[in-house]
């Protein structure tokens, strides 16, 4: 059951303004409908720019059959977190006010060509896309609905590390999404896992290296130690593409690299060889 | 080493050295005893004026017992076991098998070293993955023999380098972290120090965590903190207290089981008591734990972890 279904998909949350704009990465003017239909990648370097979580649903679900689940678990200031002139309260705050979103990571089950997968986006414009107790918490509520509908997981994660301002209750996020993880191979269910730009840190140490297969887009920075913390280490600068997806891949923790354009027929492909619905 | 809070105490301490090495003279007795007096009562003033920052200094105190101290302390016929199966032998992760009160354990834990050399030989007790993957060897080894595992943590955190990038740091770490969860044997972890990070936590998914009381467990090093959130890596102490990294916050946070007492003047003082507690609380937990099915050793510890967290179903006000 192989469908190749050449489907159109639009990305609602238009990012276009005007007829053209500079590339992130190779500074070269592209344009704005060419980098619309590439999904939001370069045509001239292939650079993958950064999608938020529900158009990254909007790329791998059928349109129309997304339902959100447990949209009404929100962040709280557990430590009293202070510093500067500000506090993690207010700094959430910002970052729902700038995303419309409770916390980091949308869950919720929907069709990938008309078969029903669970999924679970982390959203890096929400303070980096940093792990806290709700991201953990709403992992593993992903977890148990794929056990309770018997479908297959998937995660896509973006992440710059643990949530600093939630402290050890960050840090055990890590083994609280690995513990989920452990439940769900019980259930001999797949978990399919997509690395997009970035995924370091406690992330990349804990569920986001625990797929059956593991996927990530081209160029995407992924690693555990931030580059910067391994050159005041080592005093010295690290090599050209340390830590891109294809050195994952070189070094054998990815399975394969996708380009954003083939992910969801990729992923399709997989969960079909994995898993019959 | 000594540390600058605890100078005063240094003092005194000096003091004695240097009277009980002379010749008695008349006076001896009380001049000793008006010293001990100072030196007890100058400790429980600087104990009483602890803080996170001045805790975290304790623990990583250059005379703090090390795992390798605690091993002698506590246990009896230790055989160290060696390497991955892949890559190498890790220096910074020890692990073997050791009776305690002849109750024989499965035992890993990071090392850190006291001298420059042994530092140097340990990588600052900064595990590679070939360490973690030690450790997860030998822990599946404990759960095939059906032997209760301890592990001691006491590190800055995994160690931050190129080939440690190579050979999948993260992945390592996140491995050992499912699959601990998995054991069906007893699990207790004990923070003797530094709990920095993924690197302690890489050996820390146990049944029962336990923090001795001067030890410290961080999500990111108070230096590391400050200089992300206060962009100045001198806010370390004020980082500390923030990030709620001592025992006695963790505990009322639900994230460990039990603080093992360390007496005023700490661990770096006090060894022996500090191991003798540490020996009574490990013994205690595992005979505890021991009780319980296999099954239920593991479904326990998923649980457990799986509760973890702090969230509302109500918006932020
Ligand atoms: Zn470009």
């Amino acid at each position: 059951m192989f469908r190749k279904k050449k489907e159109k998909v639009e990305l609602v949350e238009k990012k276009s303004q005007g007829l053209w704009r500079k590339c992130e990465k190779c500074e070269q003017i592209i344009y704005n409908q060419e980098w619309e239909q590439r999904y939001r990648v370069c045509p001239n370097c292939n650079y993958h720019f950064r999608l938020t979580a529900m158009e990254r649903i909007q790329l791998l679900i059928d349109p129309m059959t997304f339902e959100e689940q447990d949209r009404e678990i929100y962040p709280v200031d557990a430590l009293s977190f202070k510093y500067l002139d500000t506090t993690y309260k207010e700094k959430l705050k910002e970052a729902q006010e700038k995303t419309g979103q409770n916390d980091g990571i949308i869950i919720g089950k929907g069709n990938i060509y008309e078969y029903p997968i669970e999924i679970g986006v982390m959203d890096f414009e929400f303070l980096g896309g940093s792990m806290g107790s709700v991201v953990g918490e709403k992992i593993k509520k992903a977890v148990f609905y794929a056990i309770k509908y018997k479908i297959p997981l998937v995660l896509v994660a973006t992440s710059g590390g643990a949530r600093m301002q939630e402290g050890m209750l960050s840090l055990m996020q890590m083994a609280k999404t690995s513990a989920a993880v452990a439940k769900l191979e019980q259930y001999k269910l797949p978990f399919i896992m997509i690395l997009t730009n970035p995924t370091t840190g406690g992330v990349s140490a804990s569920f986001a290296m625990l797929g059956d297969i593991i996927m990530a887009e081209p160029g995407a920075l992924v690693g555990f130690a931030g580059p910067r913390v391994i050159e005041q280490t080592i005093k010295q600068k690290l090599p050209a593409g340390f830590q891109s997806s294809e050195f994952q891949l070189e070094h054998g923790f990815v399975d394969m690299i996708v380009e954003r354009k083939n992910l969801k027929q990729t992923l399709f492909n997989i969960l079909d060889y994995l898993y019959d619905w | 080493m000594v540390l600058e809070f605890e100078k005063g105490i240094h003092e005194i301490e000096e003091k004695i050295k240097a009277l009980k090495e002379k010749d008695k003279f008349p006076d001896f007795d009380k001049q000793l005893e008006l010293l001990e007096s100072k030196y007890h009562a100058e400790i429980e003033k600087v104990y009483s004026e602890l803080n996170p920052w001045k805790i975290t200094q304790i623990a990583r105190h250059l005379d703090r017992p090390t795992f390798l101290d605690y091993i002698n302390m506590i246990g009896t016929d230790f055989v160290e076991i060696h390497g991955d199966r892949n890559i190498g032998d890790d220096q910074a992760m020890i692990t073997g098998m050791m009776k305690i009160d002849e109750e024989k354990f499965f035992i890993i834990g990071q090392q850190k070293g006291k001298t420059m050399e042994e530092a140097k030989k340990r990588n600052f007790g900064m595990p590679n993955p070939e360490g973690y993957k030690k450790a997860l060897r030998v822990m599946k080894m404990a759960d095939k023999f059906n032997r209760p595992i301890l592990t001691f943590i006491n590190t800055q955190g995994a160690f931050p380098g190129i080939e440690a990038e190579e050979r999948g740091q993260g992945e390592a770490i996140a491995r050992n972290l499912r699959e601990m969860a998995k054991l069906r044997v007893p699990v207790v972890a004990t923070v003797i120090g530094e709990g920095g990070s993924g690197g302690a936590l890489g050996i820390g998914v146990a049944n029962m965590v336990f923090m001795l009381k001067y030890s410290v467990y961080s999500v990111i090093s108070p230096e590391g903190c400050a200089s992300i959130l206060w962009r100045d890596s001198t806010k370390a102490s004020e980082a500390a207290k923030a990030l709620k990294i001592t025992a006695d916050d963790l505990l009322k946070l639900g994230l460990i089981d039990g603080i093992i007492d360390e007496p005023l003047g700490a661990a770096h003082r006090y060894p022996e008591q500090t191991a003798q507690n540490l020996k009574n609380k490990l013994l205690e937990t595992t005979k505890e734990l021991a009780r319980m099915s296999r099954n239920k050793l593991m479904d326990r510890r998923i649980d457990k972890f799986l509760n973890m967290g702090k969230f509302s179903e109500k918006p932020l006000k």
